[in-house]
């Protein structure tokens, strides 16, 4: 079935806000170097299941987890592992864009160079990350431009960028097109496609279409559980489950 | 026969009876009768009125040194160092210089403070701590100068002169900021009071201005890989510059102003010294000395010249911090 | 040490930092209640609060009249305060939208800002001069030009957020404009603003300098408003400044008397705005 190892896989991963409980034991895989897609309507749990996988969510006040997560065979939340350098591997882009608005372009792109002190040129470094993130040719002639200066749509791939310079393992991206038209909507999808040879791509979309389009595995939660997990193209055109295809025919949701 | 009678009249002293149609014809601005026009003509006198106050401040303010006004040039004034009454000689220097530097002191020790402060208050501090502290920094504004300067005259002064000044000059004498003799009275210990007293504004107002920062900026710092401290010092900080900067402005504002607690340790002597240990005279202490008991009416106007040099620089100190608080709301605006 | 653990280590020193910031920011605060209630309290007894002061040396002597002159010279202040600033605060929510508006807006911030020294010196020129004394109408004035700003903005805020819905209905009603605001819109501001009129009170019972040539002093008891007033603060303020050991110890009474009724006032208006809130919201 899968050809690849899984990069990333939990289990009976349960996460709470206090006594709220929003995710119940979900047990899933995500395969290396391919793109796995969250789908399920809203206030199911799917942006806390992403926020799991770099340990944001523990941030949030009363915010606590059960069960297991574990990249590339190791425990994300073992006692040796750094939280802030797991947050270097697995990179995040947000639904709205959130570049640093007092920093240039530039500045944005290298924030996370300086931060964690990677040494090396700069400059060459930050032109690859833009040139991966489709966004170098619309922006080369004015790096030092206020990175607010930009549309909603170039400033989401400044934000991919950004996150791609610090040489991330894994990409999770949180509704990263639902504040875009579409036409930055079909740019950051081709992006996907592009970046999925190099990296480890988890997407929350509250958009159907947009999983079976960028997505090769999709995961079906619905009210805190795991429904089906399993390729794209099983999950849309032939389901196990009754209730996800009634979510994907539109049933519901 | 006419209509249905007409809508309920909301006054008796109108004299046209209102007709159906007239509640949507008259627009709740347009004073339709006595009482909405004295209402009217009441609020914008009352209005009105806080600039006659601005206008008076300035109108006594001026007419108080009219004596002055022919016999001293007003450069002469700001440049003079010679405070004699008696001789009638006024220079204002020592106590602009007095007042500038008692206030730098009370920024440069009040500002790390009030931003270390501000920021655990914001980013770090459980919850449950949080009204504790705001209470405590509200207690401290409320606190009323004279009793400050009770504090400072019978604790602070003493606790200068015989061990932090001796300290200072041991290990930094070196420099003239720290030479002379060690009296408690003076610069420093007023630099100080001051600094406590303007930490409460300082903080309160780089606390609400560290709230407007949005989670998502710190989101962005942390999930690069950043430790909380760089994610503040990345996204939240230079955010939050310009209204740091205006709440130093409102800070800087309150210590020029203030008058009894500095009057009370800074030793009132109308001279310049480079040294911190040495005593001074600041605009609002020589006033509150010196006014109820003027000599003469040159010496009284020399006095109200000196409240005119206090209200124009609070004024353009105020001025400058309202602008830039605004200038910092409509920037927040556009990345909302 | 590697570079990631400096940066956590870095990351240690500066919560640690802050969190000192903080102690050190309100150590000044315990230390001066601890001692103004430590030092103040032996001196408490009901013969002070009655007692007019007495010369040195001389045993008894109170601040009497100083407390009472606090009082009085507040209640000026409130006279000639109230109605400029509650009214200017009402322009300004009900009319203050243009470019006048705006004026009003700005002349207010600056003018909160004046050192209170010199509102006192304007005071001495507007009153003292004419009337060719000091006197206790001189102090209300300095005082009350005193409340004028701060309770004009605060106002206007408070009557802002009266929401719009109420003032409508009103209206639709065939309630008159000047009807609307006065009684609708006001009465629901009230608790707002009796809240901002008691911290205004509690700041003026606090202010010293522009006592010190307006209502200057005066050692008896004294109701007139052409005379001068004794006040808590300039009476703390001649304690402390003379080289009289008895009477250091009296300001440190005086002063505890002064917190006291400063606090009293700011925790009222505390309590009645965590009251009025929940009035509001039922």
């Amino acid at each position: 079935m899968t050809a690849k190892a899984d990069k990333i896989s939990v289990e009976g991963l349960s996460a709470y806000f206090g006594k709220t409980q929003v995710l119940r034991s979900v047990t899933a895989g995500m395969p290396a170097k391919s793109v796995t897609a969250i789908i399920g309507p809203s206030g199911c749990g799917k942006s806390t299941l992403l926020r799991c996988l770099n340990r944001m969510h523990e941030l949030a006040p009363g915010a606590r987890v059960e069960g297991s997560i574990h990249m590339d065979g190791h425990d994300i939340q073992g006692r040796d592992v750094d939280p802030v350098h797991l947050r270097r591997l697995v990179g995040m882009v947000f639904q709205r864009p959130n570049p640093f608005p007092t920093m240039s372009i530039f500045d944005n792109v290298s924030a996370g160079l300086r931060l964690n002190g990677i040494r090396g040129d700069h400059r060459t470094m930050v032109v690859q990350c833009l040139r991966q993130a489709a966004l170098w040719d619309e922006v080369k002639d004015r790096l030092r431009a206020p990175a607010i200066s930009l549309s909603g749509g170039q400033q989401q791939r400044l934000c991919i960028a950004r996150a791609l310079a610090v040489e991330p393992e894994v990409l999770l991206m949180d509704e990263p097109t639902s504040a875009l038209d579409p036409i930055a909507t079909a740019k950051v999808e081709d992006l996907i496609h592009e970046l999925k040879s190099k990296y480890t791509i988890v997407i929350v979309t509250h958009n159907m279409q947009q999983a079976a389009r960028v997505s090769d595995q999709t995961a079906f939660l619905y009210m805190g559980e795991l429904v089906e997990v399993g390729p794209t193209e099983q999950i849309f055109t032939n389901p196990r489950e009754a209730r996800t295809e009634d979510y994907v025919t539109g049933k519901f949701g | 026969m006419e209509g249905p009678p007409p809508l309920l009249l909301p006054d008796s002293d109108n004299a046209t009876a209102a007709r159906p149609g007239d509640a949507l014809v008259a627009t709740p601005h347009r004073p339709r009768n006595l009482g909405d026009r004295l209402w009217a003509a009441g609020l914008v006198s009352l209005g009105g009125g806080l600039a006659v106050v601005a206008g008076v401040i300035v109108l006594a303010l001026g007419r108080l040194t009219t004596p002055l006004v022919g016999r001293v040039h007003l450069l002469e004034f700001l440049k003079g160092q010679d405070w004699d009454p008696v001789a009638a000689s006024f220079g204002a220097l020592p106590f602009i210089y007095g007042t500038l530097v008692t206030s730098l002191l009370a920024i440069v020790v009040a500002l790390p403070i009030s931003v270390g402060l501000a920021i655990f208050m914001v980013e770090i501090a459980p919850k449950g701590l949080r009204p504790i502290v705001s209470f405590l920094i509200e207690t401290l504004a409320a606190i009323p100068s004279v009793v400050y300067g009770l504090w400072g005259l019978f604790v602070l002064v003493p606790w200068l002169r015989q061990t932090v000044e001796p300290a200072l000059a041991r290990v930094l004498g070196f420099l003239p900021l720290f030479q002379g003799p060690p009296i408690g009275l003076g610069f420093l210990a007023a630099g100080l009071i001051l600094a406590v007293m303007i930490l409460p504004t300082i903080a309160s107002v780089t606390i609400e201005v560290l709230k407007t920062v949005p989670i998502s900026l710190r989101e962005a710092a942390l999930v690069l890989g950043a430790t909380r401290w760089e994610a503040i010092r990345l996204a939240v900080l230079p955010h939050a510059r310009a209204g740091i900067m205006g709440a130093t402005l409102l800070g800087l504002g309150r210590a020029l102003g203030e008058t009894m607690a500095v009057t009370m340790v800074i030793g009132n002597t109308p001279e310049i010294h480079a040294s911190l240990f040495a005593t001074g005279y600041t605009l609002p202490s020589v006033i509150a000395n010196e006014f109820a008991e003027a000599t003469s009416g040159e010496h009284m106007a020399a006095l109200a010249g000196l409240a005119l040099v206090l209200f124009g620089l609070s004024v353009l100190l105020n001025a400058a911090a309202r602008l830039l608080v605004k200038a910092v709301k409509a920037a927040t605006g556009s990345f909302g | 040490m590697t570079q990631l653990a400096r940066r956590h280590a870095v990351n240690a020193a500066m919560t640690l930092l802050t969190g000192l910031a903080v102690v050190v920011a309100l150590i000044p605060l315990a230390l001066l209640l601890w001692l103004v209630v430590s030092k103040g309290a032996s001196g408490l007894s009901w013969s002070f609060f009655t007692n007019l002061p007495t010369p040195v040396g001389e045993p008894g002597g109170g601040i009497g009249n100083a407390l009472l002159g606090t009082l009085y010279l507040v209640g000026l202040a409130c006279l000639v305060g109230l109605p400029l600033g509650v009214g200017a605060g009402v322009f300004l929510a009900e009319r203050g939208d243009g470019r006048f508006g705006s004026f009003i807006r700005f002349t207010a911030e600056v003018l909160s800002g004046v050192p209170s020294i010199v509102v006192g010196i304007v005071a001495y020129g507007l009153v003292v001069v004419p009337m060719k004394r000091f006197s206790a109408l001189a102090g209300g004035v300095a005082l009350g030009l005193l409340m004028v700003p701060t309770l004009a903005r605060t106002t206007e805020e408070l009557v802002r957020l009266v929401p719009g819905s109420l003032r409508e209905a009103s209206l639709a009603l065939g309630i008159p404009q000047w009807k609307t605001s006065l009684r609708v819109v006001l009465r629901t501001a009230l608790g707002g603003v009796i809240t901002a009129v008691l911290l205004a009170v509690a700041r003026a019972a606090g202010e010293t300098a522009p006592l010190l040539f307006t209502a200057l002093n005066n050692q008896y008891w004294n109701f007139a408003p052409d005379q001068p007033t004794a006040s808590l603060t300039v009476q703390i303020y001649n304690y402390a400044i003379s080289p009289y050991e008895d009477w250091h110890q009296k300001a440190w009474t005086a002063a505890l008397v002064l917190l006291i009724l400063v606090g009293a006032l700011n925790l009222t208006a505390r309590f009645l705005t965590r009251s009025g809130l929940t009035r509001e919201q039922r």
